[in-house]
């Protein structure tokens, strides 16, 4: 079933956290909401849930306006972010919940529930815990019940809030997978909340960046990823480093990186900012082709997959690299060495408002 | 059970959008105060209703009558000692409890409880076998003059021993709340035993003390049961307010006792409005603290 | 942790508290309850049985159980709608109302029993229409019934208060989500949630209203195995001087306060083990 949400906004008294925002899910896909707290995320998923009442706008499932109607006939499954399993119920009776509580007419029938049941914990592989308690499982076991217990009505969207967030670093990336492989099997349409981008890159058929209430970027996650559309996207998706200035006369003047900027040849000066990502940028001993700068060497950082230099420029702006083992090996620098940092490519964000382009990538030619 | 350790003060609870169908509501509602009228609001008014059934002269004279006012004079002297007394005993019992470990301390905690499990009848009745003619300190007394039972003394034991739970009852938990951090800081920077206790502890229970006094109080001014079975209903001597409105009533002279009972149900009122103002001072104050910092 | 007696303690006082506290209730607890079991225990075993089981005491027994259990279910039952309203619903009034619940806890119970007394005498404001509808209140078990009540009201409102407004709003809106109705959440969520503080408040209040004299003993009547309350006939026997008549039966009393209390507070802790994560 596919979600459309339509001019949707949220105010909880002055604050305003959901923000004139329309969305389109199509069938089948697995979408993040992906932003930080305050962004509006977790309050667009429970309109879409039914579960809050938005001040103006529509939410459609399968073309219809589904947005007076309540939570219970939405058919909507939710899962929460510290599972809300029954305490006094065990696990068999947690998943069977939605099963029972059918009128009459459409309840099945005991051994009917108890198929169900027990299929969807062998699906979520916790067919031996069916007459434990919630209190004595694991925190990724309950989040699997809690799941199990969502799917169980058979639910044509399913929606998660942050349903990683209470669970270890190790859990939560095991589950994660698990949670796209499943998805892959059932293929039902499904809208999760996250502050964490890493898991929404990972998860995810598309990415939808929020902030302040608003969407900033709809992609998938490579396109988000390589192709920022805003400098909080860009920010917020990665680690970067930005360079601030101007741009003037067809050329970025941007602290210590000058580069070529043909799209605005004017004289007229206008501020813009570089963004560049550590992986983006090369340390060498030599200036090689140009377009980068000098600077010392303060920290490196050996432990890991990948090495991680903090430079120092003149002016004392920190420059944060990530180069790979054997480009260190090589290079084998000293601290307080001088070496030359080039970007590979920097991504261009001009002040908007001024009628100008869009975010343009500076490619920079190798050596 | 009045703990002030209690509900919160949100605006609403339960889940924002789910709630009973507005019939439902509405019902429920009324019936909560129907119910609530008939037991409570009726009763309280019909005090007052009765007390001045005859008009206001005739209270103010039943109000002033010599008996009456003695019998108000006995009550505030009772009050005047059993709280002070349970005060400290409550404050004493709450740092030993709160502030240390040691074998029993269970024990104790139920031994605490102990007057809300016994009937005021019996708590009034052991005082009468310890210090009556026929109990077991009874001849000793007799041979010293001295007279317990039937007399004030009895009256004080008798309250003390069922009201001295309500101090301590309130502020242990809110000394266990406040845990013996703050406590060993102050030792560690010098303070002495009482410095410690005056400075540090004190000023971070006052709600809970307060409220524990405020109880105590409303309990020891009202007590009957117990007070009933030791003072001998002498008029004039052994007799509290609540007593006197016993007698009057039992006398068919029902305008004049239900005249004494207002002054009893207002302070009753009091208590109530005191308790209120705590409770919405202390849970003010840990509201603020526990905002985070902008 | 058991700590040894010895160990320096950081925090002072410790001797002191503990000592005057031990002290105080020596003199004011332990030793009069004491002369209690003496007293009683000078009847001997077959004149301690023929003390609490006489007609008129077993009879004393059955109006005080009847009486308390009717008004700890009245106030049960209408204890978890006052409960649930004063939690959920706001209304003009309602600080106001939610303060009065109270009432009972600060009102002297000899003012409670005239009042209540004076209110369902046939002549009272109460108490002629029900007697016009064939119902007589005052001196018969129904006005014990309806005095318990009045003062047991608050321990179910309180005891659940804090328990509703503590449950989390995610359940009943999982169930919500899951297709249950608002009566269903009701009974498959938030009752099995609510039990034990229910339980609890109702054993509170049937506990005090087993030992509550003085806002019964006016409206019972008092007459002997009719409307005579246990606490009643202590007294009585204590004025005839029957001093071990009235201990027998005291005992009695309070052995049955102290199960029900020991009861409590196991029920409680095991409870609070049951829906701890």
């Amino acid at each position: 079933m596919s979600i459309e949400v339509r001019n949707v906004t949220k105010k909880f008294g002055d604050f305003i956290a959901v923000n004139d925002v329309s969305l389109h899910v199509p069938n089948g896909e697995l979408v993040a909401l992906l932003g930080p707290s305050g962004s509006g995320k977790t309050s667009l998923l429970r309109i879409i849930a039914g579960l809050e009442q938005a001040e103006a706008g529509q939410v459609l499932f399968e073309g219809e306006d589904a947005t007076a109607r309540h939570v219970r006939h939405r058919s909507v499954g939710f899962v929460f972010q510290h599972y809300a399993l029954f305490r006094h119920m065990s696990v068999f009776e947690n998943v069977a919940f939605g099963l029972r509580v059918r009128p009459r007419a459409s309840r099945p029938d005991e051994k009917e529930i108890r198929r169900r049941v027990m299929d969807l914990l062998k699906l979520v592989q916790l067919d031996w815990l069916g007459n434990r308690l919630p209190s004595e499982l694991s925190g990724g076991q309950r989040q699997r019940v809690a799941l199990a217990r969502a799917l169980a009505v058979e639910p044509r969207v399913l929606l998660l809030d942050e349903p990683f967030g209470s669970l270890d670093a190790k859990v939560r990336q095991e589950l994660r997978r698990w949670l796209r492989r499943l998805h892959d099997e059932i293929r039902l349409t499904s809208v999760f909340v996250t502050h964490d981008q890493e898991e929404a890159l990972e998860v995810a058929d598309r990415v939808v960046v929020m902030n302040h209430g608003r969407v900033e970027q709809v992609g998938t996650p490579q396109e988000v990823f390589d192709h920022p559309a805003t400098p909080f996207v860009m920010g917020f998706l990665g680690n970067v480093n930005i360079f601030g200035g101007r741009v003037e006369g067809g050329r970025a003047i941007l602290g210590p990186l000058h580069l070529d900027y043909p799209e605005h040849p004017h004289a007229e000066s206008l501020p813009a900012a570089g963004y560049t990502r550590p992986h983006e940028l090369e340390v060498d001993r030599a200036e090689g082709g140009g377009g980068g700068f000098w600077a010392a060497l303060r920290y490196a950082n050996t432990a890991g997959a990948v090495v991680k230099l903090e430079l120092a420029t003149g002016d004392d702006r920190l420059v944060h690299v990530e180069t790979t083992r054997e480009q260190y090996e090589l290079l084998r620098p000293t601290t307080g060495e001088r070496l030359y940092v080039r970007p590979r490519q920097v991504r261009i964000f001009v002040e908007p408002g001024k009628g100008l382009p869009p975010p343009s990538e500076r490619v920079v030619p190798p050596k | 059970m009045a703990t002030i350790v209690g509900v919160q003060n949100r605006l609403t609870a339960g889940p924002r959008n789910l709630t009973e169908p507005f019939a439902v509501r509405v019902v429920l509602t009324l019936v909560a105060l129907a119910y609530l009228l008939v037991f409570l609001v009726v009763p309280l008014g019909a005090v007052f209703a009765e007390a001045l059934q005859k008009g206001w002269a005739a209270y103010v004279n039943a109000v002033r009558e010599p008996m009456a006012l003695s019998a108000l004079w006995l009550t505030l002297l009772t009050a005047a000692i059993a709280v002070p007394l349970n005060l400290v005993f409550g404050v004493a019992a709450a740092w030993a409890i709160a502030k240390f470990e040691f074998p029993g301390k269970n024990a104790l905690i139920t031994l605490i409880d102990l007057p809300f499990a016994v009937s005021p009848v019996i708590s009034g009745m052991v005082f009468i076998l310890l210090f009556g003619r026929q109990g077991y300190l009874g001849p000793w007394l007799q041979a010293h003059d001295l007279k317990v039972v039937f007399a004030v003394p009895g009256l004080v034991l008798a309250t003390i021993f069922v009201t001295f739970p309500f101090v301590a009852r309130e502020l242990i938990p809110v000394m266990q709340a406040g845990g013996t951090e703050e406590e060993e800081a102050a030792r560690v920077l010098g303070a002495g035993g009482w410095t410690t206790f005056y400075r540090v502890t004190l000023p971070s229970v006052k709600w809970g003390l307060l409220f524990g006094v405020i109880l105590c109080n409303a309990r020891a001014l009202g007590e009957f049961g117990a007070v009933s079975v030791v003072s001998g209903h002498i008029r004039g001597k052994t007799n509290t307010l609540p007593l006197h409105v016993e007698i009057l009533y039992n006398e068919y002279n029902f305008q004049a006792a239900f005249a004494v009972a207002s002054l009893l149900t207002f302070v009753a009122i009091l208590t109530l409005v005191a308790k209120s103002v705590v409770e919405w001072r202390s849970s003010r104050r840990t509201d603020v603290l526990s905002e985070p910092r902008a | 942790m058991r700590v040894p007696w010895k160990r320096p303690r950081v925090l002072p006082g410790f001797g002191l508290t503990l000592g005057y506290t031990l002290f105080y209730l020596s003199v004011i607890v332990l030793i009069p309850l004491s002369t209690l079991f003496l007293k009683s225990a000078t009847l001997g075993m077959s004149g301690f049985w023929a003390a609490v089981t006489a007609p008129r005491v077993l009879a004393s027994y059955k109006l005080t159980l009847g009486a308390s259990l009717a008004g700890a279910v009245i106030n049960a039952f209408f204890g978890l709608i006052v409960a649930w309203v004063l939690v959920r619903y706001r209304f003009p009034g309602h600080r106001l109302v939610d303060a009065l619940v109270d009432l009972p806890f600060a009102l002297p119970t000899a003012v409670a029993g005239i009042v209540l007394t004076t209110l369902y005498a046939e002549t009272g404001w109460l108490g002629r229409p029900l007697a016009q509808a064939g119902i007589k209140v005052a001196f018969t078990p129904l006005g014990v019934a309806v005095a318990l009540t009045f003062i047991g009201l608050p321990f179910v409102v309180r005891t659940l208060q804090p328990v509703i407004d503590s449950l989390e709003p995610e359940f009943e809106e999982a169930a919500a989500s899951l297709g249950a109705s608002r009566l269903q959440i009701f009974r498959r969520v938030i009752l099995p949630a609510i039990l034990p503080a229910w339980i609890t408040g109702f054993a509170l209040a049937f506990a005090r209203a087993l030992g509550e004299y003085g806002s019964v003993v006016f409206i019972a009547g008092n007459m002997p195995m009719r409307t005579e309350i246990s606490a009643l006939l202590i007294i009585t026997k204590l004025e005839q001087y029957d001093y071990a008549g009235a201990t027998a039966i005291a005992v009695v009393m309070l052995v049955a306060s102290f199960v029900l209390l020991l009861a409590i507070n196991r029920f409680q802790s095991w409870s609070i083990r049951l829906t701890s994560d």
